[in-house]
């Protein structure tokens, strides 16, 4: 095969987006070993940390927070709805609890700080790039890795348990409201089943998918914002791809997650 | 200093074999049409972008080839103002003329005040010093820009377009200052611009960019005097002549 036929070839379509992938993938790869070269230095970098961590953690704890009071009430009604007449009513909050704590604490609340630190990560690191600031920092000797990815990374990385935490408790109180208030389940009889079959382990299985979440939107924006070109329509795009890139990767990851914690190490 | 470069981007070949040589302490100020890649030019020298072909030169160093930590040393010698200012929107403009100074080297905190100050006033900017760059004018950004540029005393300066966006007089500062820091200072110089008065105060040659190669090079007077038609049509400013209107 000559090298025009093969330029063919990667030029069809489908070829063109598994190349694409492919490296988009390695350099993202590229990018995660920058950050653990550039960790000790960023860490240093205090300051840039403690403000990261507040736009990204107190930033997202509102919407969170709401977020999560619905997800335990729309929780609380779907279960019910399906336990009428053959489960007792004891399991509202064992399944509300459970599936909180597992799932859609994690989950939901990485989909939704993904739309909006992820967008904004990326919006905000492509400005710089099409305004050539972050070639202005690496003429001044001054790595855009140190100072701009390694705050982000680490501070979304550790504020997503966080927010999960938060947002598992909120959840549970929503569950804990509707079933008290609409669906006349006592206040006690939630509680003992939210105690019943409760592990710390369901807990921390949603904390450490959570930490994963928190690398993946982070590292998403980053990416996509680093390599945006093009002015204002290519931060744009960029953001949307970061995006859209964070909410596939933590569906994704969420599964082999979820694959490996409980059928391998729990099991 | 640059050797036969190269550069293809996007589906554009912009460089086409640029050799120019720029002596220790000389002052270069590279002309050319918008477009024609004096920017991405600049870019080579100081390592952002690598060329396809060729070589890039500095100090006898092989820019393309030298790993991170003497990029970096290479740099810290280097001074660059982008055509757009790049000043960092998030840090006031003290800080933005700070960051050198603060992160490569140990002066205490007093004392780069004092120089920040210092450098905005030889750029003719005083009181700005806890503004944003977003609510400075074009021209202050970009003399803000040149203050930061010229912060850690670079040996070799690179200009990208200087006085566009200036008032006249403020113009004529800064080419006064490019010039002064060039001769009292030692510092080698490449400028671009498309100011035709610029070139010829501050350049003691002026190269000439065209179809992505160095159509003309000499001295101010010979480029005045030079009887090339593209040179001619251009110091003159000319719509008429071998150079299209785009
Ligand atoms: N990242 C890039 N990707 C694709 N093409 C690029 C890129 N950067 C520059 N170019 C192209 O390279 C050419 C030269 O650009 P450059 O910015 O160097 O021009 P210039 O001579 O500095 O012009 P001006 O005087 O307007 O600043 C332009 O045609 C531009 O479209
Ligand atoms: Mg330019």
């Amino acid at each position: 095969m000559n090298e025009t036929s093969a330029e063919q070839l990667a030029d069809r379509a489908p070829f063109r987006f598994i190349l694409n992938g492919l490296r988009d993938a390695g350099e993202v790869l590229i990018l995660l070993g920058d950050v653990l070269r550039e960790l000790p230095g960023g860490l240093r970098k205090l300051p840039l940390l403690v403000q990261q961590m507040m736009a990204i953690g107190i930033g997202s704890m509102p919407l969170t927070l709401i977020v999560a009071l619905f997800t335990g009430a729309v929780a609380a009604v779907q279960a019910s709805y399906q336990f009428r007449d053959y489960v007792p009513m004891i399991y509202l909050g064992t399944v509300i609890g459970k599936s909180v704590v597992i799932e859609l604490g994690p989950v939901l609340t990485a989909l939704v700080v993904g739309g909006r630190v992820g967008a904004s990560i990326a919006a905000e690191l492509g400005t710089m790039r099409v305004t050539e600031q972050v070639d202005a920092m690496e003429t001044m000797g001054i790595s855009p890795t140190r100072y701009l990815v390694v705050p982000r990374v680490v501070a979304a990385t550790l504020m997503l348990p966080v927010l999960t935490i938060f947002a598992d408790m909120v959840a549970i109180f929503g569950g804990y409201l509707v079933a008290v208030f609409t669906l006349d389940v006592s206040g006690h009889t939630f509680t003992s089943g939210l105690r019943l079959y409760f592990h710390l382990r369901d807990v921390f299985s949603g904390l450490i998918k959570s930490f994963f979440f928190g690398a993946i939107i982070s590292t998403m924006g980053c990416y996509y914002g680093l390599k945006s070109e093009g002015g204002a329509e290519g931060v744009g795009v960029a953001t949307t791809h970061a995006v859209v890139a964070s909410c596939l990767l933590i569906l994704i990851v969420d599964y082999l997650l979820a694959s490996f914690l409980f059928r391998v190490l729990f099991a | 200093m640059i050797e036969g470069v190269w550069k293809r981007l996007g589906a554009k070949e912009v460089l086409r074999g640029v050799d120019l040589t720029v002596a220790e302490g000389e002052s270069v100020v590279i002309i050319g049409r918008s477009g024609t890649g004096k920017s991405v030019l600049l870019k080579h020298v100081v390592g952002l972008i690598d060329p396809d072909r060729g070589a890039v030169r500095v100090d006898g160093q092989d820019v393309p080839a030298l790993s991170v930590k003497e990029l970096l040393d290479l740099r810290k010698r280097m001074g660059m103002l982008f055509q757009g200012g790049a000043l960092f929107d998030s840090l006031s403009i003290a800080e933005n003329v700070g960051l050198p100074l603060r992160e490569h080297t140990r002066i205490a905190e007093t004392q780069v005040d004092l120089l920040v100050h210092e450098k905005l006033h030889l750029v003719g900017l005083e009181g700005v010093e806890t503004m944003r760059p977003s609510s400075l004018s074009g021209g202050m950004k970009k003399r803000a820009a040149l203050a930061r540029a010229l912060a850690l005393n670079p040996k070799i300066m690179l200009y990208d377009e200087p006085t566009t966006g200036l008032d006249p007089i403020t113009a004529d500062l800064i080419n006064r200052l490019i010039r002064r820091l060039q001769e009292r200072l030692g510092i080698t110089s490449i400028a671009v611009t498309h100011d035709m008065r610029s070139a010829y105060h501050i350049a003691d040659r002026i190269a000439m960019l065209h179809e992505g190669r160095i159509h003309a090079i000499g001295t101010p007077a010979e480029i005045q005097a030079s009887a090339d038609p593209a040179v001619r049509q251009f110091i003159e400013g000319s719509a008429e002549g071998p150079l299209l209107p785009t």
